[in-house]
């Protein structure tokens, strides 16, 4: 062994532990284990005569050594005077000792009824947040709240015209799906030209509402969600408050607005184009674009496009709530936004599909 | 020019945003051990030239040397080579908001050294230890004071033993008492350690307290106009902006 390797030798009978030669190479002794046979809550010295150069794992060491065997008192003999400096900062503090928190297990009862209790009150949460956004909406829309017009105009444009490409991709796509579907089983029986009805009935009252509504809830619910809570986050919604505007009805009004009146505009665009994406598959089976039209003419009444923009302006709701719910809730730190927009999307794609169902069985007890 | 002892030169630099000139032929040096103030009013670009010596931004002309490396001409992997050396401390503390405090400290570690779990573990609680918060490992950035957080910066930028620790205004937002505290800190670590301290700040006492030069940006002329001891530019500086601005003085009150 060169002079050089780092060493850490007990000395018992003096109770000291002379350390030697260069510590700052690439693994160094631990200091534990070399006092292990050592009783521990015995004043120890440690001679640095030896150790020729160090970096912070030894005065880290150091510093451990030193918290183990306390009380008693760590000793140091030819320490330099940096190296000493630095452990008397590291001491001058004592060791701050945290609240013990309880475990909690996996999997237990209490556990369970706990969770249970938690989706509860998220559930009367955002009944409650649907209340409070009520309230602001009537509020605004009578001219005595906070929002601001621009505000308003802004999360319009952002909810509305800026979702037309996507909307237009998924709908026709949608609309050629149902054709294809609805083919492969009407020409057996040599009823292609139905084809028009079930793509027409198909998105008026179900595809065009609830794609749309899918598409908006991970575009424009996410939005309004990551951007909540980054103002959350940026004490930007405190200011808000403290300034005495209400941030209800000025951050949340005008984006729940937008996308109830943005929604029903862009679900019949998501109709239309679904529509003729049908067209254009059942052009493909030899239905002329002249029949198409004469059977949606037959097939089409207007219960089902009302059902559509009933279901817009539910989901409109639903979206635009969750995602600013899911923003105003939201912790205060990057995590938080990430948890935000996920919440948000889970949230809202779970309420579409149960206010989907819950509309579907209504309208069929009612005969529409 | 010296080739001395500089640890960073800077010569004959320009900052600009666009064409929006902040500040023509900045040149000046940093020496080995020094504690060096950037001073100047607010907007006269004091942490646009920090971001430009931290490689964040680049000089619109001239250059930055570290040793004599020049870091404009720098490849990314020399930069992050150099970075390495470099402990820096950000105005709110740039800790990251979803990691502990010790994962925070332990970052830089985990990154550049091939140190075991258990020798981190000890470093990130000497380090916490140093800036008096041994015990808050397992705590949130949120979860702590404004004060404790800019510690806790201060730890994970010297996890690495840097040679270099750069301050973005170290005591602001803190009180009286806490930014004392704070200075002596720097100091103090600064002493046992050797490091170079480079620091944006306009903190009048942390000034006096603890730099031993110092450069003032002036934002009217966007030159450089004075440099030295600012203690002793206090009052010897030959700029009248620049006694007023260390005497805490301006033409309205007097």
């Amino acid at each position: 062994m060169t002079a050089d390797t780092p060493q850490a030798v007990l000395q018992a009978p003096q109770q000291s532990l002379v350390l030697s030669g260069d510590w700052r190479a690439a693994t160094v002794p631990d200091l534990a284990r070399a006092i292990a046979p050592y009783p521990s809550s015995q004043p120890l010295t440690v001679d640095l005569n030896g150790v020729s150069a160090w970096d912070s794992r030894l005065t880290a060491q150091l510093l451990g050594l030193e918290r183990r065997i306390a009380p008693a008192t760590l000793d140091l003999i030819g320490a330099e005077d940096d190296q000493r400096k630095l452990l008397e900062l590291a001491r001058s503090v004592p060791l701050h000792v945290p609240p013990q928190q309880t475990r909690r297990a996996v999997l237990n009862l209490d556990g369970l009824r706990a969770s249970l209790a938690q989706l509860g009150d998220g559930l009367l949460d955002s009944l409650a947040f649907l209340g409070a956004v009520l309230t602001a909406s009537a509020k605004s829309l009578a001219g005595r709240g906070g929002m601001r017009q621009r505000e308003l105009m802004s999360a319009c444009y952002l909810a509305g015209p800026n979702a037309l490409g996507i909307i237009t991709l998924t709908s026709v796509l949608v609309g050629m799906i149902l054709a294809y579907l609805g083919a492969a089983q009407l020409q057996q029986f040599g009823a292609a030209i139905y084809v028009a009805d079930l793509v027409a009935v198909g998105m008026l009252r179900e595809m065009g509402a609830l794609m749309t509504a899918v598409v908006m809830a991970g575009r424009t619910g996410a939005a309004y969600a990551a951007q909540l809570s980054t103002m959350q986050g940026n004490e930007e919604i405190d200011a808000i408050r403290t300034l005495g505007i209400n941030p209800m009805e000025f951050l949340v009004v005008p984006r729940v607005l937008a996308l109830v009146a943005m929604m029903p505009l862009l679900v019949i665009f998501a109709d239309a184009l679904g529509i003729f994406g049908g067209a254009i598959v059942a052009g493909g089976m030899g239905v002329t674009p002249l029949q198409y039209m004469s059977q949606l003419n037959s097939a089409v009444s207007t219960d089902h496009f009302v059902i559509g923009l009933i279901k817009a302006f539910v989901f409109a709701v639903l979206i635009a709530t969750a995602g600013c719910r899911a923003g105003m809730n939201a912790g205060r730190n990057s995590a938080a936004v990430g948890r935000a927009t996920t919440d948000a999307v889970v949230t809202s794609v779970i309420y579409l599909i149960v206010a989907d169902a819950a509309i579907n069985i209504l309208c069929q007890q009612l005969g529409y | 020019m010296s080739v001395g002892d500089a640890v960073i030169s800077v010569k004959d630099m320009t900052m600009a945003y666009g064409r929006r000139v902040i500040q023509r032929d900045l040149t000046f040096e940093v020496q080995r051990g020094d504690i060096f103030v950037i001073m100047g009013g607010s907007g006269c670009g004091k942490s646009s030239l920090l971001k430009h010596l931290l490689g964040l931004l680049s000089p619109a002309s001239g250059d930055i040397y570290y040793g004599e490396q020049s870091f404009t001409r720098a490849s990314t992997l020399e930069r992050d080579r150099l970075r390495q050396r470099w402990g820096i401390t950000y105005q709110s503390g740039g800790l990251i908001s979803a990691m502990t405090l010790a994962q925070n400290v332990a970052l830089p570690l985990e990154q550049y050294s091939d140190f075991d779990a258990r020798t981190i573990r000890d470093i990130v609680a000497l380090k916490l230890a140093l800036v008096g918060l041994d015990g808050y490992q397992t705590y949130m950035p949120s979860e702590i004071s404004g004060g404790m957080r800019k510690r806790a910066a201060l730890a994970r930028a010297i996890a690495l033993d840097p040679d270099i620790l750069f301050f973005d205004e170290p005591s602001a937002g803190l009180d009286p008492i806490s930014s004392r505290r704070l200075d002596d800190l720097i100091l103090q670590i600064k002493e046992s350690t050797g490091a170079t301290v480079v620091m944006v700040t306009h903190e009048l006492p942390s000034i006096f307290a603890i730099a031993n030069n110092s450069i003032y940006l002036d934002a009217g002329t966007q030159r450089l106009i004075d440099r030295g001891n600012p203690a002793w530019l206090r009052e010897h500086s030959e700029n009248a902006v620049v006694r007023q601005f260390l005497n805490r003085a301006g033409d309205a009150h007097e």
